[in-house]
């Protein structure tokens, strides 16, 4: 059993928990994930590592209530415990097996959207405890669907963008690149994580742009070993698996448009329709999860 | 007697009817029940030199153990049975008997062979109803032992080391122990509650630790597990649980799947259950590519799910891999066979979902190099079968994950393990078996090889002290 030591709402559905998982805790790095299993009956679900202590033995996850498994583990409080949690899984980040003289010489941005701030976070922190502050662009709805602004402002130069204008910068994170671009900014390398949608338009941006970009690819995930390749995708015209071979993968090779319909494998007329009932039409598409 | 033998033909086995079977998720065999099993055994001639013990690939003393239960006595022949064999109920299930023990006994040249693997499933299951469990060792022994996979060849293994009285301890990556027999032989061949976790639970009576959720290569490496952990010795039985596609367009369609993946939603995911948290696709009409025992539990999942089954083989019903009883069993229960085809392409509708899958028309051309004829496509001969669904299973390879992070772990071409007769690899004190050194095979020769390599393990670390 993993015990959740602390657990905090961050925005609307989305929920930070510090969890006992030594072994993960002791050989995870930026760029790798995990998967949970609530309870006896439940189901495999992978989620992003946000931050470790090694000392400690913890890892903190965030996650975002979207679905019926999501649902309960938002449900779990401080004292609760999953009965699985195994990881780390998938390559860490290219950036932990570089030279770190050839890696400050580059200009690096993070573009993160979402939930998938949360997955950026380890990545910016291992930088800047190696020297090197990146730029990160958090993107987001509004105001109130910011996370971990204070925490990325210790490791980053952070720029905000919302849809609605009503904090930070206006409008999308491509828009918010494309201005810092404009304004003078250059940068080597980006490295984007967030809905497949985002991760798509701003792919299409830096290809423009020529930034060499990388992706974290959410697909979805059985086992997270290999074994049963659900989670395949195709990348400059190979089949890969996103939970061995990735799950970070060259953006520009990626085929998203086909990445974005096998999302759809599972989602049901009723679990579409249940969610209308709830959220009313608030959905506009495009988050790679559903069919509009 | 009840039971009037005929000494050339097996006692039956009762077996749920195919209308029936084919609807649920109950086990398909019913086993032998005392007097049908004490009938059987009658059977056995209990040969001086006995040619079944030689098929048996971990050696059972078949005709001891037969003997046994022509007297009545379960826990004996339990016994008997436990010191070759770790996992009686499941093998007595899963086993290809028929080229194997039964395949060697006498009484099969004239007449059908002595049922050895329902007798060895009678009297593992009599035993369980009983309580009766192996026994364990009798002096414990210091050294530690890391078992990396606990499917049948690292149980084996396993079992056979805590008998011996070492300290073991297995790791498994997924959230429940048995591997294959878990994830992958369905519920309705291999009882999950009922068998699986209670070999499992005779495995740990023993002394075996199981800690699931650790991925090996990932959590933690096998370096660190000898260096920081301290395990004196390892033994790799990680499996073949790398699925192969096809790499035909249209593969990538909704409604593709791997038959690992597919096994494992319904088999580990219980996924079968409408209750059930983890989706299944419950297809209309389905595809399933390949013809070995694999490929007959994705058809017969998909068909208790509602389908109406087409298994697609290259070659003709000769060659099929798969079990001659689980062929049997398909084709009673309803699945078609569609012999010498080939698909070519999945094809799909506009939104991606799989509509349909082209295939070409095979013939057998000469003999190839291991004797096999193989498949040449009819040229001009393409044609659509409709379905809403595709599983493919051409196979398994093994998962490179652990061999890239062990130092000095030679694998060869086809990334299996390199390892010796005795299940010793390139690297001082880690052994290999099972699935992980040969690519996909039975769950008798992992066994086997699990057991092969206790010995040599034994023998290591007397070395060591």
């Amino acid at each position: 059993m993993f015990k959740i030591l602390e657990r905090n709402e961050l925005a609307a559905h989305i929920y930070q928990m510090v969890v006992e998982a030594p072994r993960v805790a002791a050989n995870c790095l930026p760029g790798q994930f995990l998967i949970v299993r609530v309870d006896e009956e439940g189901e495999r679900i992978p989620l992003t590592i946000c931050d470790y202590d090694r000392e400690k033995g913890t890892v903190e996850i965030v996650v975002q209530s979207i679905g019926a498994e999501t649902n309960e583990i938002a449900k779990m409080q401080a004292g609760d415990s999953f009965a699985d949690i195994v990881g780390p899984l998938g390559n860490p980040s290219d950036m932990v097996h570089e030279n770190l003289e050839e890696l400050k010489k580059k200009k690096i941005v993070f573009i993160a959207g979402g939930v998938g701030t949360a997955p950026v976070y380890p990545q910016a922190k291992w930088l800047k405890e190696n020297g090197i502050t990146a730029d990160v662009i958090i993107g987001a709805k509004n105001k109130d669907l910011v996370i971990l602004e204070e925490r990325f402002k210790e490791v980053s130069n952070l720029y905000i963008t919302t849809d609605d204008g009503s904090y930070g910068r206006s409008g999308m994170v491509t828009k918010c690149l494309q201005d810092l671009v404009d304004e003078g900014h250059h940068y080597d390398l980006c490295i984007a994580i967030g809905p497949m949608i985002m991760m798509k338009f701003v792919c299409k941006l830096t290809q423009e742009l020529n930034i060499p970009t990388i992706v974290s690819m959410n697909t979805i995930m059985v086992d997270g070993t290999g074994m049963c390749g659900a989670c395949r995708l195709t990348v400059g015209g190979e089949v890969k698996f996103a939970c061995v071979d990735g799950p970070e993968f060259d953006g520009h090779k990626v085929d998203f448009d086909q990445a974005m319909v096998r999302m759809k494998q599972y989602k049901t007329e009723e679990g579409r329709l249940k969610l209308a009932q709830e959220e009313g039409k608030t959905h506009k598409g495009g988050c790679g999860i559903c069919s509009d | 007697m009840a039971i009037e033998v005929d000494v050339l033909k097996r006692v039956p086995v009762r077996e749920q009817e195919a209308k029936v079977r084919a609807t649920n998720f109950e086990e398909v065999c019913l086993g032998y029940n005392e007097e049908e099993a004490m009938a059987e055994a009658t059977r056995c001639l209990n040969c001086k030199n006995p040619q079944c013990q030689k098929g048996c690939p971990v050696a059972i003393d078949i005709p001891a153990f037969i003997q046994e239960v022509k007297n009545g006595d379960v826990a004996k022949a339990y016994q008997i049975i436990s010191e070759s064999s770790a996992l009686p109920a499941v093998c007595g299930r899963v086993c290809p008997q028929e080229s194997q023990c039964e395949g060697k006994c006498i009484r099969g040249f004239k007449g059908e062979p002595v049922s050895i693997g329902k007798l060895e499933r009678f009297v593992a299951d009599t035993a369980r109803e009983m309580g009766i469990k192996p026994e364990g060792a009798k002096e414990k022994k210091n050294h530690k032992v890391a078992i990396i996979g606990s499917g049948p060849s690292g149980l084996t293994c396993a079992g056979d080391l805590a008998k011996l009285g070492y300290d073991v301890h297995i790791f498994e990556a997924l959230h429940e122990a048995g591997g294959v027999l878990v994830y992958g032989i369905p519920e309705f061949r291999l009882p999950k509650e009922k068998v699986v976790k209670k070999e499992i639970e005779n495995v740990k009576s023993l002394g075996v630790k199981i800690e699931t959720d650790v991925v090996i290569g990932r959590s933690v490496t096998i370096d660190s597990l000898m260096k920081d952990e301290g395990f004196d010795a390892v033994f790799i039985g990680s499996g073949a649980g790398l699925p192969r596609f096809m790499h035909i367009p249209g593969e990538q369609s909704l409604g593709v799947f791997s038959a690992n993946e597919f096994l494992t939603r319904s088999n580990l995911m219980k996924a079968f259950r409408e209750d059930s948290t983890t989706p299944i696709m419950r297809p209309k009409k389905c595809v399933v590519v390949g013809g070995g025992n694999v490929a007959m539990d994705a058809a017969r999942t998909a068909l208790r799910l509602g389908a109406e089954v087409h298994v697609v083989y290259r070659r003709s019903e000769e060659e099929l891999p798969a079990r001659k009883e689980e062929v049997e069993h398909a084709k009673q229960e309803g699945i078609i066979f569609d012999l010498l085809t080939n698909p070519v392409e999945i094809l799909s509708d506009e939104e991606g979902w799989v509509k349909g899958c082209k295939c070409i028309r095979m013939e057998l051309g000469e003999p190839d190099a291991s004797g096999r004829r193989s498949p040449v496509p009819v040229e001009g001969s393409e044609f659509d079968i409709e379905c809403d669904a595709v599983i493919m299973s051409l196979g398994t390879s093994p998962n490179p994950l652990i061999s890239s992070t062990t130092k000095g772990l030679e694998i060869n071409k086809r990334k299996c393990i390199v390892a010796d007769e005795a299940g010793a690899t390139s690297k001082t004190g880690v052994f290999a078996g099972g699935d992980a050194v040969t690519g996909a095979a039975t769950v008798i020769l992992a066994m086997g090889a699990g057991k092969t390599a206790a010995k040599a393990i034994d023998e290591y670390l007397k070395t060591l002290d």
